[in-house]
């Protein structure tokens, strides 16, 4: 009760900060040369207030208050305290607020950062960042108020749907946020600097910490909705090409290009628009990533609740900010279109240009892909679904290209150099490719394109594992990340050709023997738990290297009133054994999938490895220099 | 001149994004499969419920009548609801009330029957859910009238008051 | 030049990408493609909806009576409309959606040009 009045308030007063703060960076604009120490007070007291705020919503959830209409729509007594807080932000209302809760956080950060850069344009980025705060504060308190108050009293909530109780999915959403509201920050920035005039060296180092905050993050983000939806969605799939997972990979690859550029940026001054068109277009992705999942406006394996009229305000509010930007970058930014410094075709520069190119085609296929259909049917009214098979054939031959120009990219230096040993470089790649046929000649697949492709992966790998032992290797950070991606794409493609799996129906103490496997269903046990009620299986798994017992589970939740299945994964470092149960209406028998996927535990490690270069970079700046 | 041209190309973009974006957001985004009118029937053969004699669908939807085939379910709840209405169509003449029994046990069904009785004149058996498909339906309870083997009209959900005076100015 | 070539020999490759497989194998590649009615988020293959174990079924029936992979996805695009299949056909309602991309990647070629002093 208490908590829901004190969060309500403490978010009215935050919302009015904003115009304070935006009040005193108009008038500390021009007046002085320092920034105000005003600014940089009011942002703190904005963030507490927010904070607060944050903590009145966990406060109402973990006292199951049901008189707050977010904690009775969304919680249950019975459910267990993690996911009581968890819950939280597991919801549209709370999520907005901890988006708000990052955003305030950032601003602050900013400020308190960026001591050394030029005062105005200090001062332009926090009101660019308030004005969407104002957008923030408008939409939660207008549209998704997390403090409704409910009378009369419901005696119980109606729960969280179990297949968001769940550890990855816990800190999967402010993850993900920290990455999203990092790309504002970039937004902001981007925007004020071509206001003043600041797009340059400085810049550009200033706010690649940025760029690679909030991509550590949303590379991590995803990483972890990958994972989860690989246990618990239970088919055992990681990535399906659906809407909600396209929307953040998109400012994912607009964020990967980005820093790609800044790069450039920050030892040549070239390709200033491009960059401020690149900062812009990474939020307007995120903002549109959070269009089409909270309008509803697409449909997907992950359901959220949605309301028209908030996709309505998002979608007005996206549409402004980008008006705004286009404004000021036609009005404000000088291309010097002086004599532009040529770029060799031989250098760095080419290879970054060539990354651009792919990646803002990659960008292409998957934003299309993902908003063809509603394009379609507003023109038309014809309803088609654009799936996997779609992106494969479009991604999958770009690829090639796109991982062999990967691995010779980083070995040539800026300005003009020479590519040495071009014929080992070549008898690399031809070695690569007739390893990978011989990988993969037994599978009745199409090998010729398997092993072209799983060859210039393989190539990547080896050029980066070269890499490391070279003398003067500078650029220890980058080698790392791209390692991590030479062994993301292999691990992807392997686990894809050699994956098996058989799906069966079986009773309690019956088998199913193929070949060399036997698959026995030896025991089903019955256990009460908190909120849910348990069967868990015991299954006997003998192939020809080992022998395996596994405990899928049942789970029949509670409230709400629903069944998920629990897969077991026997996780070791060369591949997982996975199983699933499922019950069948109507029959005695289960539904069990058992899967061999090998290489799994190496997508996680070789994402975490890609995170982690973008980690040094931003621990290492002096060394990478 | 070249600048104008690009902001106005933008512009337009922009502008048209908005558009087709406002408008979805007035779309249902939960597919249906249209109500594909005057489509020819499917053919298929199945057992009857109470002989257990196979029939070939040829020989149910023979006559210059209307049909209406329902298909149901014991466990189905919202065909407990729409069964008031399809009793109120059993005793009109121009009309046949065909049932297509969708993955039941037969004794659940039986008891289904006895509890709020039978309008249909003949019940067809469907027990791994093939022949819905067959139909184009994809849960239950779904509906169709036929006449001279063209599907007239289909209804996804149970049937209401409205469609049942929908289904009778049909048959007049 | 030389990329696209290259690009134009791999989709060659790709379509030539119909080689022998099973009845089994079959089935599932076909059923990977189609969309559940149901859950709608999810492959027919990957669901276990009433819907998807029937249409399963349909799907080794109609492999078992002889049909093509085409003709199965006709069979069901007349039942249920294009929305059932996660491939979308080629035809006029499509042609923006596997060409738009084609051709940004085609206009990032003639900006790579215009940026890259190719001679030396």
């Amino acid at each position: 009760m208490l908590s829901s009045v004190i969060g309500y308030y403490s978010l009215i007063f935050g919302s009015f900060i904003s115009l304070v703060i935006i009040f005193f960076s108009v008038q500390n604009f021009k007046n002085s040369k320092i920034l105000d120490s005003k600014i940089l007070l009011f942002s703190f007291l904005q963030l507490v207030l927010v904070f607060v705020s944050f903590l009145c919503l966990i406060i109402s959830f973990v006292n199951s208050d049901f008189s707050n209409e977010t904690v009775f729509n969304n919680s249950h007594t019975t459910k267990p305290l993690f996911y009581k807080i968890t819950g939280t932000w597991g919801n549209h209302e709370g999520s907005l607020l901890l988006w708000l809760l990052v955003l305030t956080l950032f601003i602050f950060i900013f400020l308190v950062k960026s001591k050394s850069q030029l005062k105005k344009y200090r001062i332009l980025t926090v009101i660019f960042q308030q004005v969407i705060i104002i957008g923030f504060f408008t939409f939660l308190i207008k549209t998704s108020n997390p403090f409704n108050y409910l009378f009369p009293i419901p005696k119980e909530g109606l729960g969280l749907n179990p297949i968001l109780q769940d550890p990855a999915l816990a800190i999967h959403p402010p993850i993900l946020y920290l990455g999203y509201v990092g790309s504002s920050i970039i937004f902001s920035s981007a925007l004020a600097a071509t206001t003043v005039n600041y797009i340059n060296n400085n810049w550009a180092s200033h706010i690649k910490s940025w760029v690679l905050t909030s991509w550590i993050f949303l590379t991590l983000g995803i990483l972890l909705g990958s994972i989860w939806a690989y246990y618990e969605l239970g088919w055992g799939g990681f990535w399906f090409w659906d809407p909600v997972e396209n929307v953040s990979l998109m400012p994912w690859l607009a964020l990967t290009t980005l820093l790609h550029c800044i790069l450039v940026l920050e030892k040549r001054s070239l390709f200033k628009s491009w960059i401020i068109i690149l900062s812009i277009a990474t939020f307007a992705l995120s903002m549109c990533g959070t269009f089409l999942v909270r309008s509803g406006i697409l449909n997907s394996v992950h359901t959220f609740a949605n309301d028209p009229e908030r996709g309505l305000f998002i979608l007005f509010f996206l549409f402004l900010l980008i008006s705004i930007s286009i404004l000021i970058f036609l009005v404000f930014h000088k291309s010097d279109n002086k004599k532009l410094s040529p770029i060799f075709f031989l250098s760095k520069e080419t290879s970054i240009v060539i990354n651009n190119w792919f990646m803002m085609y990659f960008l292409s296929v998957v934003l299309i892909g993902t908003v063809y259909p509603i394009f379609l049917e507003a023109i038309s009214s014809q309803k088609i679904s654009v799936g996997p098979p779609f992106y494969n054939k479009l991604l999958i031959p770009f690829l090639i290209p796109f991982l062999i120009f990967m691995a010779i990219g980083p070995r040539l230096r800026w300005i003009k150099s020479e590519l040495k040993d071009k014929l080992s470089l070549v008898a690399l790649l031809i070695i690569s490719v007739l390893f990978s046929f011989l990988i993969v000649r037994n599978f009745n697949t199409n090998y010729l394109l398997n092993s072209i492709l799983i060859g210039s992966a393989f190539y990547l790998f080896f050029i980066t594992v070269q890499d490391f032992f070279i003398k003067k290797n500078k650029r220890f950070s980058q080698n790392i990340a791209h390692f991590g991606f030479s062994l993301l794409i292999l691990s992807i493609l392997l686990n894809s050709i050699f994956s098996t799996e058989i799906i069966t129906n079986l009773k309690v103490g019956e088998s199913y023997i193929e070949d060399d496997l036997k698959i026995e269903f030896k025991d089903l046990d019955k256990e009460n738990k908190k909120n849910y009620i348990s069967f868990t299986g015991t299954f006997y798994i003998k192939d020809k290297s080992s022998n395996n017992i596994l405990n899928p589970e049942l789970r029949i939740y509670n409230q709400p009133n629903i069944i998920t299945s629990e897969a077991d994964i026997k996780i070791t470092l060369m591949q997982d054994n996975f199983i699933t149960i499922n019950s069948v209406k109507n029959e005695d028998y289960f539904n069990v999938r058992y899967l061999v996927k090998p290489f799994m535990l190496w997508i996680w490690i070789s994402v975490l490895l890609v995170s982690l270069g973008g980690l040094i970079s931003l621990f290492n700046k002096k060394y990478e220099k | 001149m070249k600048n104008k041209i690009i902001i106005t190309i933008v512009i337009f973009f922009f502008t048209f994004v908005f558009l087709i974006f406002y408008q979805g957001l007035n779309n249902s985004n939960i597919y249906k499969p249209s109500n594909s009118e005057n489509k020819i029937i499917p053919k298929f053969s199945a057992y009857t419920f109470f002989e257990n004699k196979l029939v070939k669908s040829e020989n149910i939807f023979n006559q210059k009548k209307f049909y209406l085939l329902n298909i149901w379910a014991s466990w189905c709840l919202p065909c407990r609801d729409e069964h008031p209405f399809i009793m109120s169509l059993k005793e009109n003449e121009k009309l046949e009330i065909i049932g297509l029994n969708y993955k039941d046990k037969q004794k659940n069904a039986k008891s289904f029957i006895n509890n709020y009785g039978n309008p249909y004149s003949k019940i067809l058996l469907d027990k791994d859910g093939t022949k819905a498909i067959e139909w184009g339906a994809y849960g239950v309870p779904e509906t169709f009238l036929i006449f001279e083997n063209q599907i007239i009209k289909k209804y996804i959900g149970p049937l209401n008051s409205e469609s049942i005076s929908e289904i009778k100015s049909f048959i007049k | 030049m030389k990329t696209l070539k290259l690009i134009f020999i791999i989709f060659l490759i790709f379509s030539l990408n119909y080689l022998k497989a099973n009845e089994t194998d079959l089935q599932n590649k076909i059923t990977k493609n189609l969309r559940c009615l149901i859950c709608q988020g999810q492959s027919v293959y990957d669901s276990d909806s009433d819907f998807a174990i029937s249409l399963k079924l349909v799907v080794k029936k109609k492999i078992n009576d002889g049909l093509s992979e085409k003709e199965i996805y006709d069979f069901l695009t007349e039942k249920y409309g294009e929305w059932i299949l996660y491939d979308p056909k080629f035809n006029k309602n499509t042609y923006i959606l596997w060409f738009l991309p084609l051709l940004i990647f085609l206009g990032g070629a003639i900006v790579f040009k215009k940026l890259i002093n190719i001679k030396k």
